[in-house]
Protein backbone atom coordinates (compact mmCIF):
# COMPACT_ATOMS: atom_id res chain seq x y z
CA UNK A 1 0.00 0.00 0.00
CA UNK A 2 1.32 3.63 -0.82
CA UNK A 3 2.09 5.38 2.19
CA UNK A 4 -0.16 8.50 1.68
CA UNK A 5 -2.97 10.38 0.64
CA UNK A 6 -3.78 13.86 -0.01
CA UNK A 7 -6.88 15.82 1.33
CA UNK A 8 -8.60 19.24 2.13
CA UNK A 9 -8.95 20.12 5.88
CA UNK A 10 -12.63 20.74 6.39
CA UNK A 11 -12.63 22.17 9.55
CA UNK A 12 -12.74 20.62 13.42
CA UNK A 13 -15.72 19.39 15.61
CA UNK A 14 -16.04 17.18 18.49
CA UNK A 15 -17.45 13.74 18.93
CA UNK A 16 -18.17 11.17 21.68
CA UNK A 17 -16.27 7.87 21.47
CA UNK A 18 -17.96 4.49 23.36
CA UNK A 19 -17.16 5.64 26.45
CA UNK A 20 -18.92 8.66 26.18
CA UNK A 21 -15.69 11.06 26.12
CA UNK A 22 -15.46 13.74 24.24
CA UNK A 23 -13.40 13.86 21.11
CA UNK A 24 -11.98 16.80 19.55
CA UNK A 25 -11.68 15.69 15.96
CA UNK A 26 -10.50 17.14 12.40
CA UNK A 27 -12.84 16.32 9.79
CA UNK A 28 -10.70 15.89 6.14
CA UNK A 29 -12.28 15.20 2.80
CA UNK A 30 -9.16 12.83 1.45
CA UNK A 31 -9.12 11.46 -1.90
CA UNK A 32 -9.97 10.12 -4.07
CA UNK A 33 -6.14 10.20 -5.29
CA UNK A 34 -5.52 8.67 -9.10
CA UNK A 35 -2.31 7.09 -10.32
CA UNK A 36 -0.80 9.34 -12.93
CA UNK A 37 2.63 7.83 -12.76
CA UNK A 38 4.83 5.04 -11.70
CA UNK A 39 8.36 5.62 -10.56
CA UNK A 40 10.89 2.59 -10.85
CA UNK A 41 14.20 1.49 -9.50
CA UNK A 42 15.70 0.62 -12.90
CA UNK A 43 13.92 3.99 -14.98
CA UNK A 44 14.09 6.62 -12.04
CA UNK A 45 15.89 5.38 -9.41
CA UNK A 46 13.28 4.81 -6.70
CA UNK A 47 10.02 3.35 -6.32
CA UNK A 48 7.26 5.47 -6.01
CA UNK A 49 3.69 6.43 -7.80
CA UNK A 50 2.73 9.96 -8.20
CA UNK A 51 -1.25 10.88 -7.28
CA UNK A 52 -3.27 13.34 -8.40
CA UNK A 53 -5.89 15.12 -5.99
CA UNK A 54 -8.97 17.49 -6.88
CA UNK A 55 -10.35 17.86 -10.25
CA UNK A 56 -10.08 20.91 -11.87
CA UNK A 57 -11.34 22.29 -15.48
CA UNK A 58 -9.04 21.72 -18.55
CA UNK A 59 -8.12 25.23 -19.06
CA UNK A 60 -7.04 25.63 -15.58
CA UNK A 61 -3.60 23.72 -16.37
CA UNK A 62 -0.77 24.29 -18.85
CA UNK A 63 0.30 22.33 -21.80
CA UNK A 64 2.96 20.08 -20.10
CA UNK A 65 0.67 18.95 -17.21
CA UNK A 66 -1.82 18.81 -19.38
CA UNK A 67 0.64 16.08 -21.61
CA UNK A 68 0.48 14.25 -18.08
CA UNK A 69 -2.47 13.56 -17.89
CA UNK A 70 -3.33 12.64 -21.74
CA UNK A 71 -1.08 10.08 -21.10
CA UNK A 72 -2.78 8.81 -17.96
CA UNK A 73 -6.15 9.11 -19.46
CA UNK A 74 -7.38 10.95 -16.85
CA UNK A 75 -9.03 14.57 -16.00
CA UNK A 76 -6.67 17.16 -14.64
CA UNK A 77 -5.59 17.43 -11.30
CA UNK A 78 -5.00 20.10 -9.30
CA UNK A 79 -2.27 18.89 -7.12
CA UNK A 80 0.41 16.21 -7.78
CA UNK A 81 2.19 14.14 -4.97
CA UNK A 82 4.73 11.63 -5.30
CA UNK A 83 4.59 8.58 -2.18
CA UNK A 84 7.03 5.74 -2.14
CA UNK A 85 6.11 2.38 -2.72
CA UNK A 86 7.61 -1.10 -2.50
CA UNK A 87 6.54 -1.98 -5.60
CA UNK A 88 5.11 -0.16 -8.12
CA UNK A 89 3.84 -2.93 -10.23
CA UNK A 90 1.03 -3.57 -7.75
CA UNK A 91 -0.47 -0.42 -9.24
CA UNK A 92 -2.01 0.76 -12.43
CA UNK A 93 -2.45 4.14 -13.88
CA UNK A 94 -5.51 5.57 -13.26
CA UNK A 95 -6.20 3.66 -10.25
CA UNK A 96 -8.17 5.25 -7.87
CA UNK A 97 -6.22 5.46 -3.61
CA UNK A 98 -9.30 5.73 -1.57
CA UNK A 99 -9.58 6.58 2.33
CA UNK A 100 -9.80 2.71 2.87
CA UNK A 101 -5.90 3.03 3.25
CA UNK A 102 -6.44 3.77 6.64
CA UNK A 103 -8.39 2.50 9.60
CA UNK A 104 -9.75 3.19 12.65
CA UNK A 105 -6.94 3.67 15.10
CA UNK A 106 -4.04 3.87 12.76
CA UNK A 107 -1.20 6.46 12.91
CA UNK A 108 -0.59 8.79 11.13
CA UNK A 109 1.61 12.45 10.13
CA UNK A 110 -0.20 15.35 8.73
CA UNK A 111 1.34 17.57 6.04
CA UNK A 112 0.58 20.94 5.98
CA UNK A 113 0.42 24.58 5.18
CA UNK A 114 -0.02 26.64 8.29
CA UNK A 115 -2.01 29.81 8.46
CA UNK A 116 -0.63 33.40 8.10
CA UNK A 117 0.44 35.17 10.88
CA UNK A 118 1.69 38.17 9.14
CA UNK A 119 4.91 39.89 10.11
CA UNK A 120 4.76 38.84 14.10
CA UNK A 121 6.55 39.49 16.36
CA UNK A 122 8.96 37.65 18.90
CA UNK A 123 6.87 36.47 21.48
CA UNK A 124 4.21 35.20 19.21
CA UNK A 125 6.84 33.73 16.56
CA UNK A 126 9.73 32.63 19.21
CA UNK A 127 7.65 32.32 22.56
CA UNK A 128 9.71 34.79 24.02
CA UNK A 129 8.53 36.13 27.49
CA UNK A 130 6.91 39.46 27.82
CA UNK A 131 8.43 42.42 29.74
CA UNK A 132 6.30 44.06 32.59
CA UNK A 133 3.18 45.88 31.40
CA UNK A 134 3.78 48.65 33.69
CA UNK A 135 6.57 50.13 36.48
CA UNK A 136 7.95 52.45 33.36
CA UNK A 137 9.66 49.43 32.13
CA UNK A 138 8.91 50.38 28.54
CA UNK A 139 9.76 46.84 27.52
CA UNK A 140 6.66 45.66 26.64
CA UNK A 141 6.68 42.88 24.15
CA UNK A 142 10.35 43.92 22.86
CA UNK A 143 12.48 41.23 21.67
CA UNK A 144 15.32 41.68 24.28
CA UNK A 145 19.22 41.67 23.60
CA UNK A 146 20.36 40.34 20.32
CA UNK A 147 23.44 39.18 21.79
CA UNK A 148 27.00 39.95 23.51
CA UNK A 149 29.23 42.92 22.51
CA UNK A 150 32.28 40.97 21.70
CA UNK A 151 31.71 39.77 18.43
CA UNK A 152 30.45 43.27 17.53
CA UNK A 153 27.58 41.41 15.36
CA UNK A 154 24.36 39.52 15.47
CA UNK A 155 24.79 36.10 14.87
CA UNK A 156 22.83 34.88 11.65
CA UNK A 157 19.66 33.09 12.55
CA UNK A 158 18.83 35.05 15.74
CA UNK A 159 14.93 34.82 16.98
CA UNK A 160 13.77 38.01 15.57
CA UNK A 161 10.23 39.47 14.82
CA UNK A 162 9.37 38.53 11.22
CA UNK A 163 6.90 36.55 9.06
CA UNK A 164 5.46 33.82 10.60
CA UNK A 165 2.86 31.28 9.04
CA UNK A 166 2.47 29.86 5.49
CA UNK A 167 5.31 27.14 5.90
CA UNK A 168 5.36 23.59 5.78
CA UNK A 169 4.10 22.09 9.27
CA UNK A 170 4.03 18.31 10.04
CA UNK A 171 1.96 17.12 12.81
CA UNK A 172 3.52 13.53 13.76
CA UNK A 173 1.23 10.30 15.43
CA UNK A 174 -2.58 11.66 15.46
CA UNK A 175 -4.77 8.81 16.04
CA UNK A 176 -7.53 8.10 12.80
CA UNK A 177 -10.69 8.26 15.44
CA UNK A 178 -13.13 7.38 12.09
CA UNK A 179 -13.25 6.49 8.46
CA UNK A 180 -16.71 7.68 6.28
CA UNK A 181 -15.88 5.62 3.11
CA UNK A 182 -18.99 6.85 1.34
CA UNK A 183 -18.12 10.34 1.78
CA UNK A 184 -14.17 9.90 1.60
CA UNK A 185 -13.69 11.28 5.00
CA UNK A 186 -11.09 11.00 7.42
CA UNK A 187 -11.80 11.88 11.19
CA UNK A 188 -8.44 13.08 12.80
CA UNK A 189 -8.34 13.46 16.58
CA UNK A 190 -6.58 16.73 17.65
CA UNK A 191 -5.77 19.74 15.16
CA UNK A 192 -4.01 19.81 11.98
CA UNK A 193 -2.16 22.45 10.26
CA UNK A 194 -3.41 25.19 7.81
CA UNK A 195 -6.65 26.56 6.87
CA UNK A 196 -9.49 25.00 6.40
CA UNK A 197 -10.16 24.00 2.68
CA UNK A 198 -6.26 24.06 2.93
CA UNK A 199 -4.29 21.17 1.35
CA UNK A 200 -2.85 18.02 3.71
CA UNK A 201 -0.89 14.86 3.15
CA UNK A 202 -1.78 12.25 5.47
CA UNK A 203 0.75 9.40 5.78
CA UNK A 204 1.65 6.28 7.88
CA UNK A 205 2.77 7.65 10.92
CA UNK A 206 7.30 7.41 11.29
CA UNK A 207 7.64 7.33 15.19
CA UNK A 208 4.20 5.74 15.54
CA UNK A 209 4.84 2.33 17.78
CA UNK A 210 3.67 -0.88 16.55
CA UNK B 1 -22.48 19.48 0.95
CA UNK B 2 -21.66 20.27 4.54
CA UNK B 3 -19.05 17.33 5.59
CA UNK B 4 -19.11 18.63 9.25
CA UNK B 5 -23.13 18.82 9.81
CA UNK B 6 -23.06 15.27 8.27
CA UNK B 7 -20.70 13.85 10.88
CA UNK B 8 -22.15 15.61 13.98
CA UNK B 9 -25.72 14.63 12.96
CA UNK B 10 -24.75 10.82 14.07
CA UNK B 11 -23.75 12.03 17.05
CA UNK B 12 -26.31 14.57 18.06
CA UNK B 13 -29.77 13.74 19.55
CA UNK B 14 -32.96 14.72 18.17
CA UNK B 15 -33.98 16.66 21.49
CA UNK B 16 -31.83 18.68 23.52
CA UNK B 17 -33.63 18.81 26.39
CA UNK B 18 -36.73 20.89 27.27
CA UNK B 19 -34.89 22.54 30.46
CA UNK B 20 -33.61 25.80 30.79
CA UNK B 21 -31.50 27.65 33.66
CA UNK B 22 -33.02 27.58 36.88
CA UNK B 23 -34.59 24.79 36.47
CA UNK B 24 -34.06 22.00 39.18
CA UNK B 25 -33.30 18.68 37.37
CA UNK B 26 -32.44 14.79 38.00
CA UNK B 27 -29.88 14.14 35.58
CA UNK B 28 -29.70 10.03 34.65
CA UNK B 29 -25.77 9.40 34.16
CA UNK B 30 -24.17 6.23 33.07
CA UNK B 31 -21.38 4.92 35.32
CA UNK B 32 -19.46 2.53 34.26
CA UNK B 33 -18.11 0.56 37.82
CA UNK B 34 -16.19 -2.57 36.58
CA UNK B 35 -17.80 -4.10 34.02
CA UNK B 36 -21.01 -3.20 35.72
CA UNK B 37 -22.94 -0.19 34.39
CA UNK B 38 -25.46 1.75 36.58
CA UNK B 39 -27.71 4.87 36.50
CA UNK B 40 -27.06 7.73 39.34
CA UNK B 41 -29.04 10.53 39.27
CA UNK B 42 -27.48 13.49 39.93
CA UNK B 43 -30.27 16.30 41.33
CA UNK B 44 -30.03 20.14 41.28
CA UNK B 45 -30.45 23.45 39.50
CA UNK B 46 -29.29 24.28 36.15
CA UNK B 47 -27.20 27.02 36.43
CA UNK B 48 -25.98 27.70 33.33
CA UNK B 49 -26.38 26.47 29.62
CA UNK B 50 -23.33 27.49 26.91
CA UNK B 51 -22.57 26.19 23.52
CA UNK B 52 -24.33 25.47 20.29
CA UNK B 53 -24.69 22.10 18.76
CA UNK B 54 -22.93 18.97 19.79
CA UNK B 55 -20.64 21.38 21.72
CA UNK B 56 -23.43 22.41 24.26
CA UNK B 57 -23.07 21.52 27.97
CA UNK B 58 -25.09 22.50 31.20
CA UNK B 59 -23.94 23.23 34.67
CA UNK B 60 -25.82 21.77 37.78
CA UNK B 61 -25.13 22.89 40.79
CA UNK B 62 -26.64 20.95 44.04
CA UNK B 63 -25.75 21.32 48.09
CA UNK B 64 -25.54 18.39 49.67
CA UNK B 65 -24.33 17.85 53.39
CA UNK B 66 -22.85 21.48 53.07
CA UNK B 67 -21.01 20.82 50.13
CA UNK B 68 -21.60 22.51 46.81
CA UNK B 69 -21.04 20.38 43.96
CA UNK B 70 -21.13 21.56 40.68
CA UNK B 71 -20.87 19.24 37.40
CA UNK B 72 -20.93 19.85 33.77
CA UNK B 73 -22.52 17.46 31.32
CA UNK B 74 -22.38 17.86 27.51
CA UNK B 75 -25.97 17.95 26.53
CA UNK B 76 -25.39 15.16 23.56
CA UNK B 77 -23.41 12.81 25.85
CA UNK B 78 -24.27 9.06 25.62
CA UNK B 79 -24.18 8.78 29.06
CA UNK B 80 -26.36 11.30 29.28
CA UNK B 81 -29.67 8.88 29.85
CA UNK B 82 -32.11 11.78 30.48
CA UNK B 83 -33.06 14.90 32.36
CA UNK B 84 -36.06 15.16 34.21
CA UNK B 85 -37.31 18.41 35.19
CA UNK B 86 -38.53 18.68 38.69
CA UNK B 87 -39.42 21.90 38.92
CA UNK B 88 -39.61 25.01 36.56
CA UNK B 89 -37.50 28.02 37.77
CA UNK B 90 -37.84 31.58 37.25
CA UNK B 91 -34.49 33.67 36.77
CA UNK B 92 -33.61 36.78 35.19
CA UNK B 93 -30.08 35.52 33.75
CA UNK B 94 -28.72 33.14 32.39
CA UNK B 95 -25.96 32.03 34.29
CA UNK B 96 -26.60 31.83 37.93
CA UNK B 97 -23.33 32.30 39.10
CA UNK B 98 -24.65 34.27 41.91
CA UNK B 99 -25.97 31.16 43.91
CA UNK B 100 -22.34 30.44 44.16
CA UNK B 101 -21.95 33.39 47.03
CA UNK B 102 -25.54 32.20 49.08
CA UNK B 103 -26.45 29.93 51.69
CA UNK B 104 -29.99 29.25 52.86
CA UNK B 105 -33.08 31.20 51.96
CA UNK B 106 -31.75 33.70 49.48
CA UNK B 107 -29.78 30.46 47.23
CA UNK B 108 -33.56 29.56 46.23
CA UNK B 109 -34.72 30.26 42.86
CA UNK B 110 -37.95 31.28 42.35
CA UNK B 111 -40.80 28.50 40.55
CA UNK B 112 -42.22 29.77 37.21
CA UNK B 113 -46.02 28.62 36.24
CA UNK B 114 -47.44 28.50 33.17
Amino acid sequence: MPKGLLGTKVGMTQIFNDNGEVIPVTVVKAGPCKVLQKRTLELDGYNAIQVGFCEVKKHRVNKPKMGLFEKAGTAPYKHIREFPVDNPDDYEIGQEIKVDLFSEGDMIDVVGISKGKGFAGAIKRHGFSRGPASHGSRHHRRTGALGAKGPGRVFKGHKMPGHMGVEKVTVQNLEIVKTDMDKDLLLIKGSVPGPRKGLVTIKKAVKAKH
Amino acid sequence: MDYIKAVEEEYTKKESGDFRVGDTVKVSVKVVEGTRERIQIFEGTVIKRQGRGIGETFTVRRVSYGVAVERTFPVHSPRIENVQVVRRGRVRRAKLYYLRDRVGKSARVRSRDY
